[in-house]
């Protein structure tokens, strides 16, 4: 993994000026019938221009993160507000899910549409783009992340690569301002794993990135957070 | 592969509206199902050849798509001529054939190839984005198109967990037998698979949500207006009528 390019990480800044994105105060979340709490009085402040690297052991609740921050889990107390607005309702939740884009763990659970095109246009036709304009959205990433030959290809009999990639589309598609990114490289080789590094790398936008592998982080965020105990720990004090 | 052929046609059914294919593939099968005549099943079945002659597909991909069928026909004509009660028209040892028998057998052999070339020629040849769309502009209930796009998108998903599973008990030394501990297994296996299908089901439907998903199915697929679909629909009114006046009326 020594191949990994690192030098674009020397050029970001940090953002301590910048308007918070996504602020979680004191958010605490128990799974319905369980006394462990997954979360716990957590704060976490992401901003604009952050790259932030998520690296801690399983279980310990960083894909209910994600998900709380989607309105995916409803936390038991505490308070989320996503680019300046408060989140109350699944209403709210729903009004930002063009902003916030979410990548899955497992990319099967994202691509359902028959086609590769007509799952990145899933998206924009869902945001109210017309047929013609959500098919050169989506041609257009495609070929920014150089898979614009699976176009037409049949999305259940994709490698586990091209299926990541695909994922990955389909999230852009929609213009998101922040990405949040649940373990992208886990069962990628190490080609595919370097095309995602040039992809992050590249993007030129807020994300936060969950992965056991530190090379992989450190090549592509400007901070590395873990978490403990439901809280997430931080070399910040500003938070 | 062998979609890709059926799908990827260029003919004249390929561009028709799917619309009016999933209607007309609806009302002729019906009526070709509910037919009682020998003569007018084999218009029927002509009618599905033509169809099929419109689509140019290969001849090969046919005869691999018709193989169960021929199977299934093979033994309706082993077993309907020999046990259909009738005058016999022939007789080996212990084996008789009835007149009555064969005309059945006929009357099932006209009936299913023509139901099942009709449905490859008109509904096989679109992608099932265009056959949700299409059902979805019918005014299908939205919940069965999801249901039929779902089902076509996680089938190979739900079959590979299935292996998944078989294979982790195999490797572990399990031998399928006719006792109870495999039975209980296979129950486990099937339990499990049910249990991992609705977490997947779930995590999907996170999945839509997260993309923006309002309950509503947009498709990509752009099939212009144009005259064919007319004199398609003209045709199609004109041979159902046809048929079923002709076997109402003259037979």
């Amino acid at each position: 993994m020594n191949n990994i390019p690192t030098n674009t990480q020397m050029d970001r800044k940090n953002s301590p000026g910048c308007p918070s994105i996504i602020k979680l105060t004191n958010i605490s979340f128990s799974y319905p019938g369980s006394e462990n709490r997954v979360l716990d009085c957590l704060n976490l402040n992401i901003r604009a221009g952050d790259q932030i690297g998520m690296i801690a052991p399983n279980g310990s609740g960083k894909t209910t993160l994600l998900h709380t921050i989607m309105g995916l889990c409803k936390p038991d107390k505490g308070s989320i507000e996503v680019l300046g607005s408060p989140m109350e309702t699944q209403k709210d939740f729903t009004r930002i899910r063009s902003e916030v884009g979410l990548l899955f763990q497992d990319s099967d659970d994202q691509l359902f549409c028959p086609r590769v095109l007509d799952d990145v246009a899933f998206g924009p036709l869902n945001i109210g783009f017309s047929q013609q304009q959500a098919i050169e959205i989506s041609l257009n990433i495609l070929e920014k992340l150089g898979i614009k030959e699976l176009e037409k290809s049949v999305t259940h009999r994709l490698s586990g690569g091209q299926k990541r990639l695909v994922a990955l589309a389909s999230v852009l598609s929609m213009s998101p301002k922040i990405l949040l990114l649940d373990e992208p490289t886990t069962g990628l080789d190490k080609t595919v794993k370097q095309k995602l590094i040039h992809i992050l790398n590249h993007l030129n936008i807020t994300y936060l990135v969950i992965s056991h592998e530190f090379d992989f982080l450190k090549a592509v965020t400007n901070k590395i957070y873990s978490m403990d105990k439901g809280r997430v720990l931080t070399d910040e004090y500003n938070l | 592969m062998l979609e890709n052929v059926i799908i990827g046609g260029n003919s004249p059914i390929h561009s028709l509206n799917p619309k009016i294919r999933i209607l007309f593939s609806f009302f002729l099968s019906i009526a070709a199902t509910l037919c009682d005549n020998l003569i007018v099943a084999l218009g029927y079945l002509l009618i599905s050849l033509s169809l099929i002659g419109f689509t140019r597909l290969p001849i090969k991909v046919l005869l691999r798509r018709l193989k169960p069928l021929f199977w299934c026909l093979l033994t309706i004509w082993v077993f309907v001529p020999l046990t259909f009660k009738g005058n016999i028209i022939f007789q080996y040892g212990l084996f008789s054939a009835s007149y009555q028998g064969i005309l059945l057998s006929c009357k099932i052999t006209f009936k299913s190839l023509a139901l099942l070339l009709m449905f490859i020629s008109l509904i096989a040849t679109m992608p099932i984005a265009s056959l949700g769309a299409g059902l979805h502009q019918l005014k299908v209930p939205d919940k069965l198109v999801f249901l039929l796009l779902m089902t076509y998108r996680y089938i190979a998903v739900i079959q590979g967990e299935y292996m998944r599973l078989l294979r982790a008990a195999k490797f572990r030394g399990f031998k399928p037998g006719t006792n109870l501990h495999s039975y209980k297994i296979y129950a486990f296996l099937s339990g499990m698979l049910f249990v991992r299908a609705s977490f997947r089901a779930k995590r999907v439907y996170q999945a839509m949500c997260c993309r923006g998903f309002k309950q509503k199915f947009h498709t990509l697929d752009i099939y212009p207006p144009s005259k064919l679909n007319y004199v398609f629909s003209f045709l199609m009114i004109l041979v159902i009528l046809g048929l079923v006046i002709i076997e109402q009326i003259w037979i």
